[in-house]
């Protein structure tokens, strides 16, 4: 094993690269309506195709088969040399998006080039983090081996710290309207090249895991890693229990407790777009320390405890939770302050129609608890003078104070819930497999249960809101149901103590 | 405790079935031509399937696994 200065460079050289690679995935995600207006415009049919494409595909396709192409590579070559290479096609193709010229200038290709690229991105995150875990986990002494791989485990929420940071920074800098209409949104794009390289240069000066080194100078190597881990019974049923009894669990505590967090205070509960970001940004900087703890903590009660009892509270809490979320920007519940109210009435022409116009109210709003709101309504006026019923053009709402931090410490809450989840597993799947087949063997369950499972709150919930009778909490059905499944499988059929795999 | 693990195994047998039969039949009935959402686009469905018929079809191994007592000293 590594001595503790050896072990702190083999965590930081493995991190930092998984946190890049963490953060050019986000940014993608974070940047899409800005991607979708420059690369997909809904208009053109085949582009919007290929955008529905770019989401689902990246995800849920590419991902899980990036961690069969990229887990059997490091089964066979070595994990130093595989992880190197998925940074490389991150990086570039990270790189590269940034620097594809609009639709409106080379027209389909443009599209075309940016699937490729993102499909390049999910491809490599799909390699990438089973090597970075396995590389860590193989470093490190047996009774520590939560707490080191925990490390790589904050790179998932610091990557997207780190986007939704450098997002705002450079909107601030370069202005909101350069940001989004000019070329200010690359820029976080080509920022990611200089990362890479960066990595690149610290993970080179690396030395192979010294349990594959010994494998290998000792031929014992498996020359097909996929047929070991899939084709052979006793390690198939160790893949489908990580999958169903753990990863399928985590993905969706994982994900509801960032992604659609965020989403849900942005568009159903409409704070306004910085204060929204904010919010995350403060939740994920208190509580990403816990994955440390929560890893270290594993060492001394074991993996599955923690594991469970993450899922079990989101299960619980979720809704409580969400419902405070709702409440808390609930302008129903807010005391106006009628002195401080102001409306605002704009008149435009619209484009074509000729004598026909619109008007367009925004009223705003203070509130005794510091909160603003903007509402904007619309208004068709014909040519003949006939006003059409005013629709919702927007909806804003800055939060005071108590209701700011009162977001933060529920999304913290869910975050910890999270650390709970997911800062053991690495060292939990690392436990699963020997190391012949390790980073293929790991690399599935954790992709399909973070790519499909968790990939899929968004969709699901949306569908689930279309059932006649539903409200703003019913899209919460589906992680609460797979993480209470996963909770139910885990129970039963998952050991507390390491894997007799964990030092063959 | 071994006991039931096996017979949560055809539980888990059978739910994999079902759940890309449910699937199947949310698609069908979701799915619109001419529909602007991504629920209503049949591309997505078809991905959707495509990755979860291999993950049910893993969740009937999962209990035919468990039914038969691969699990039973895991505790």
């Amino acid at each position: 094993m590594q001595s503790p200065k050896g072990i702190w460079k083999v965590i930081t050289a493995s991190s930092v690269g998984t946190l890049i690679e963490w953060y050019d995935f986000y940014i993608f995600g974070s940047l899409s309506t800005i991607i979708a207006q420059k690369f997909f415009p809904a208009a053109n049919p085949t582009a919007a195709l290929l955008s529905t494409l770019a989401t689902f595909a990246a995800g849920f396709i590419v991902r899980p088969f990036g961690a069969l192409v990229f887990g059997r590579l490091g089964d066979l070559i070595g994990r130093k040399y595989t992880f190197l290479l998925t940074l490389v096609l991150m990086g570039g193709s990270t790189f590269l998006i940034g620097c594809i010229p609009s639709y409106a200038t080379i027209g389909a290709w443009a599209p075309a080039l940016v699937l490729l690229l993102r499909l390049l991105q999910g491809l490599a995150l799909g390699g990438e983090y089973g090597g970075a875990a396995t590389y860590v986990a193989e470093h490190s002494p047996a009774h520590r081996r939560g707490f080191y791989t925990s490390w790589i485990q904050t790179t998932a929420t610091l990557g997207l710290f780190v986007s939704v940071g450098v997002i705002l920074a450079i909107r601030n800098i370069v202005g909101v309207d350069e940001f989004t209409n000019g070329n200010g949104w690359r820029y976080p794009f080509l920022l990611s090249i200089v990362l890479v390289i960066v990595s690149i240069f610290i993970r080179l000066k690396m030395q192979e895991s010294p349990l594959f080194s010994k494998l290998k100078s000792e031929g014992k190597t498996v020359k097909n890693p996929l047929k070991e881990s899939f084709g052979k019974k006793e390690n198939f049923r160790m893949v489908l229990l990580a999958l169903f009894g753990a990863t399928m669990g985590q993905g969706v505590i994982w994900y509801t407790g960032q992604f659609y967090a965020q989403q849900f205070i942005l568009t159903k509960c409409f704070v306004e777009y910085e204060q929204a970001n904010t919010i995350i940004l403060i939740s994920l900087a208190i509580a990403t320390p816990f994955f440390i703890i929560f890893g270290s903590l594993s060492d001394k009660i074991g993996r599955k405890h923690i594991m469970l009892a993450g899922m079990l509270l989101g299960v619980l809490c979720y809704r409580p939770i969400f419902q405070e979320l709702y409440e808390t920007a609930d302008l129903s519940k807010k005391v106006e302050n009628v002195a401080a109210m102001q409306k605002l009435e704009s008149v435009s022409s619209v484009a074509g129609g000729v004598g026909d116009s619109v008007k367009l109210v925004t009223v705003s709003k203070v509130y005794e608890d510091g909160s603003q709101s903007k509402i904007s309504t619309r208004q068709q006026i014909s040519s003949k003078g006939v006003v059409s019923e005013p629709v919702n053009a927007g909806k804003e709402i800055q939060l005071g104070s108590a209701g700011k931090w009162k977001m933060v410490g529920l999304i913290t809450l869910m975050v910890l819930f999270v650390t709970m989840v997911y800062g053991p597993i690495a060292a939990f799947l690392v436990e699963l497999f020997p190391t012949r087949i390790r980073y293929t063997s790991m690399s599935l369950p954790y992709h399909i249960g973070n790519g499909v499972f968790g990939g899929l709150v968004p969709f699901i919930a949306t569908l689930i809101t279309t059932v006649p009778g539903t409200d703003h909490l019913s899209g919460l059905w589906y992680p609460i149901g797979v993480a209470a499944l996963c909770f139910v499988i885990g129970l039963l059929y998952l050991s507390n103590k390491p894997g007799k795999n964990a030092e063959q | 405790m071994d006991n039931l693990k096996r017979y949560l195994g055809f539980l888990w047998m059978l739910a994999g079935p079902v759940i890309l039969i449910a699937l199947i039949a949310i698609a069908a009935k979701n799915i619109d031509i001419n529909g602007t959402t991504d629920i209503s686009k049949p591309i997505p469905w078809i991905i959707i399937i495509s990755i979860f018929t291999p993950v049910a079809i893993g969740l009937t191994i999962f209990g035919w696994y468990a039914w038969k007592g691969e699990y039973d000293k895991e505790q």
